[in-house]
């Protein structure tokens, strides 16, 4: 067996587990190849039946219906609906729909469509489709859902929706170590800074007294001189950096492509990434205009976006390579948000429509080659113009945009870009440079991604390659080729959707910039050539360059370690104190458990200093003695015996002789309720005792005078207590309205029942729901330990 | 436990204790009894045919997996609770339905409340043997 062309590919390794012999390229499907989803469709015609492309109705109907706001919010209107939710907490379901927003809904809804579609053929017969179309679609929701809020907290839920379902979706293969720890990566990274974000909103809710983001977005000046705008920014920034995975969050992201490229290809494209661009863009006339906001977004945008397009270049599993360009283009995103100026926002806007197509186009691309044959080795890749022309087509059509040639809307986002950073209110030179050299180096990894594959000599790939079908190349073409129509006739996007995003974030439709593919000769243009000449020289040594990278990369800091050392101390710091505190002996924490209650009781009823007055108390009656003898004996049993039974069962004897209390009181249901516990209870503790020993002897340890002691502290604290509360008037007004209500209003004699199934029935929910989750638990647990003693 | 006379004496009660469970959840709503009550009083019932003849033939007289019958339970309240959204009120609001109502009589009532009761019924009486059953198994 000889040496296969097993390169090292990090992160890749996890996924694909290669078994090649010799040079001989293995039989589709017989052999373990390629991305485990894509495998599922390698053995012959399976399909999810007529069933499978149903959900993709979903998205297009949503699309279908956006496009009707097209109309509205180009003439400027602002579409709001509105649902109160939480009245008396100000939180009301609103709706928002603007250039920003509709923007974004199109972007989803339409690229959901596709992505639906191909996963479709992607995950053709796969056994965990449904599952995945469910998680899928769920996303998407929460994703528009997230973009239309209009209110702080129904946007925070919606925020965190998408955490958990993108949660889901990127452990989806949940067999792979390798993918539950991706997924765990993100919900904890994105989930802490959610908990930041909540904070900010709330903080920002409060300071502008509303929690309508469409009112806030109208108070700008007056947040932005509020004491409290630095911890808002601060709060909300965190969240929204986490989110998109701005440098040094950044690591989580390229981790995520442990999901199946299709959610990639959704995530990393115009969704869940984008959602923290999207709030940063959402706040922009509310926060934005001050340094801190305009450095901090250079700073941390400029230090993405160059750091992201380096180890991009140094990465060799293609879908490795667009995860960092994907954190290339949040970068870019976030820089441009610092300013206000037209120019930036324009850039901005049209970076964000531009980078969706293509990026998307670029993932279904990779899929269909991954697909095609079983690899995503940039290396071992070449030639395959010829076999998958249509993949070829797509590639190249999203790459010349991604590359920013003309007449592709790339270039005209490129063009408004340097435009942008030219007029710069932080520092023109160095946010200019930094976009020249993020573009530079994006235009080499077009190169390495769509040319090299399909145009340039390769080595044998693990599978025969074979082109993918139409439900797959539907999606990466129809991206692709759009990417060419607007940049032709930017004119289709720019009044419809670049304006009033515009708008929406500027406040005035005036100051959107024309999008258009010759603008003169300016700066902006002559930097547009240097781009193309040094990103031409750096795809040309790209190997080369890469290799010493790829040496520098193997010494500097390794954030994603630093992770799991950050995790490992986590860990390590509640092993200690679970050591510390739980000593796993139940008599030792019921003890404590009522030393605490005593010396609260107790030191309470010291300082108030106030004895119960004992005249008035009623004196018994015989039967009355006659329970309290009960009760008595009961307990002195317990405590006597050395048979665990006979303590059950006199433990038993008191619960009854408290019943008997409850029915003299007049309390049936109270007393028939306790009887039964009680039964139940002796008969669940007797079956659980019969395996267990006899009680400790009394010996050396001796723990029964402190326990005496204890007992009888608790026991005199409690009766002082009850002793106590009657003393109190009794408010009986809930007694009352329950009296006259019961019947007029529930139809019920029985006020107790009534109480638990009508007036109370909300909270008789939530606790049969506890019932149900602690059954079910304790059977888990009890069939666990069964298994282990086995 | 190998017990003849308690097998057979359990033959009648297990039975006894099952009708009378359901009578205390139907009168639940104007005497003493209700969901709660009835369905301990179900389990016990269960629990005394477990104990006598073995968790084998208490799971095979009972049918179905006592979790399912707790999740069923849990499902039938919510949808009790749910029902009200069809007459725009508050979630849990109870909906009545008087049969035959007349005058000076109301009828036969049926309610929204009573199936929330009968969920409660089937959370308590499945949680318990589940509980029960599991217990019992292991040792």
């Amino acid at each position: 067996m000889a040496q296969a062309p097993d390169r090292s590919t990090g992160a890749l390794d996890y996924l694909v587990v290669r078994k090649i012999y010799g040079n001989k390229a293995p039989q589709s499907g017989s052999d373990e190849t390629g991305d485990k989803m894509a495998q599922a469709t390698g053995d012959g015609p399976k399909s999810n039946g007529i069933l499978g492309p149903v959900p993709v109705l979903i998205p297009l109907a949503i699309f279908i219906w956006s496009l009707s706001f097209i109309g509205p919010v180009s003439n400027g209107e602002v579409v709001r609906l509105s649902y109160d939710w939480v009245p008396s907490l100000g939180i009301s379901l609103s709706f928002l729909i603007d250039g920003l927003s509709l923007t974004f809904t199109l972007l989803i809804s339409g690229i959901g469509a596709l992505v639906m579609l191909y996963s479709n053929t992607y995950l053709a017969g796969h056994p965990q489709y449904g599952r995945f179309m469910l998680y899928l679609t769920s996303f998407m929701l929460a994703m528009l859902g997230l973009v239309l809020a209009d209110n702080l907290i129904s946007l925070f839920v919606f925020w965190e929706l998408t955490t958990i379902t993108s949660y889901l979706l990127i452990g989806f293969d949940n067999e792979s170590a390798k993918s539950r720890r991706s997924a765990l990566q993100a919900l904890l990274l994105t989930g802490a800074g959610a908990l930041a974000l909540l904070a900010g909103l709330i903080i920002l809710g409060v300071a502008a007294g509303t929690f309508e983001i469409s009112e806030i977005l109208a108070k700008g000046d007056e947040i932005r001189a509020h004491a409290l705008y630095l911890p808002i920014l601060i709060l909300v920034l965190a969240g929204a950096f986490t989110k998109s995975a701005q440098f040094p969050f950044h690591f989580w992201l390229p981790n995520a492509m442990a999901a199946p490229t299709p959610v990639s290809a959704f995530l990393h494209s115009a969704t869940m990434v984008k959602a923290g661009v999207y709030l940063m863009a959402r706040l922009h006339p509310a926060l934005s205009g001050t340094d801190v906001w305009m450095w901090t977004l250079t700073i941390f945008g400029a230090v993405t976006a160059v750091f992201a397009s380096v180890l991009a270049f140094r990465q060799t599993d293609l879908k490795q390579v667009l995860a960092y360009t994907t954190l290339m283009a949040l970068g870019t995103l976030t820089l441009f948000l610092a300013f206000d100026s037209g120019y930036a926002i324009t850039a901005f806007t049209t970076f964000l429509i531009t980078h969706s197509l293509y990026k998307a186009a670029l993932f279904l691309m990779v899929g269909c080659i991954d697909h095609g044959t079983g690899t995503r080795e940039a290396d071992i890749l070449g030639g395959l113009g010829r076999i998958m022309p249509f993949t070829a087509a797509a590639a190249a059509l999203a790459a010349l945009s991604m590359a920013g040639i003309p007449p592709f809307i790339g270039f005209i986002a490129k063009e408004l870009m340097y435009a942008g950073a030219v007029e710069a209110a932080t520092s023109p030179v160095f946010v200019a440079s930094m976009a020249l050299a993020a573009n530079a180096l994006m235009f080499a990894v077009a190169g390495i991604v769509a040319f090299k594959p399909f145009w340039r000599p390769g080595q044998p790939t693990p599978v025969e390659p074979h082109e993918a079908p139409w439900p797959m190349l539907a999606g990466p073409i129809i991206l692709a080729v759009l990417g060419l129509i607007v940049g032709i006739a930017p004119g289709l996007i720019q009044g419809t959707l670049v304006t009033p995003t515009v708008a929406a974030l500027l406040g005035s439709a005036d100051e959107a910039k024309e999008l258009k593919l010759w603008a003169g000769v300016n700066l902006p243009l002559f930097l547009s050539l240097g781009t193309f000449a040094i990103g031409f020289v750096l795809y040309v040594f790209h190997q080369p360059l890469r290799r010493t990278l790829a040496a520098i990369d193997a010494r500097a800091p390794n954030f994603d370690r630093g992770w799991d050392r950050v995790l490992d101390g986590l860990k390590a710091l509640a092993e200690f104190q679970t050591r510390l505190i739980q000593s796993g002996v139940l008599r030792r924490y019921i003890f404590i458990t009522f030393a605490t209650l005593f010396a609260a009781i107790g030191t309470t009823l010291y300082l108030r200093t106030d004895l119960p007055d004992l005249e008035g108390i009623e004196v018994l009656a015989p039967k009355q003695w006659a329970v309290v003898a009960l009760i008595i004996a009961g307990t002195i049993s317990v405590v006597l015996t050395r048979s665990r039974i006979t303590a059950i069962a006199a433990l038993g004897v008191v619960g009854i002789a408290v019943a008997l209390i409850f029915i003299m009181y007049g309390a049936p249901d109270v007393a028939i309720t306790q009887l039964l516990v009680e039964t139940l209870v002796v008969v669940l503790v007797a079956i659980a005792m019969l395996s267990l020993p006899f009680l400790d002897k009394p010996g050396r340890h001796d723990h029964r005078p402190l326990d005496a002691v204890l007992a009888l502290g608790v026991g005199t604290v409690t009766t002082i207590t009850m002793l106590l509360v009657l003393q109190q008037p009794i408010d009986l007004r809930l007694t009352e309205y329950f009296e006259q209500t019961s019947w007029p209003e529930a139809f019920g004699r029985n006020i107790v029942n009534v109480i638990l199934v009508d007036f109370r029935a909300l909270d008789t929910f939530g606790e049969i729901a506890v019932v149900v989750v602690a059954a079910l638990s304790a059977y888990a647990l009890l069939r666990t330990t069964a298994k282990e003693a086995q | 436990m190998k017990s003849l006379i308690l097998r057979v004496a359990t033959r009648y009660l297990s039975a006894l204790l099952l009708i009378f469970s359901v009578y205390m959840l139907l009168r639940g709503h104007n005497e003493p009894g209700g969901g709660f009550i009835g369905g301990l009083v179900g389990a016990t019932g269960f629990v005394l045919y477990a104990i006598a003849c073995g968790t084998t033939m208490a799971r095979e007289a009972l049918r179905v997996m006592p979790q399912s019958i707790a999740m069923a339970g849990l499902g039938i309240a919510l949808a009790a609770g749910l029902f009200s959204f069809f007459f725009d009120d508050a979630f849990f609001t109870g909906q009545w339905l008087f049969i035959g109502e007349t005058e000076d009589d109301k009828g036969y009532p049926i309610s929204t409340v009573l199936f929330f009761d009968i969920g409660v019924y089937l959370v308590v009486f499945g949680s318990i043997l589940t509980l029960v059953f599991a217990m019992e198994e292991e040792i």
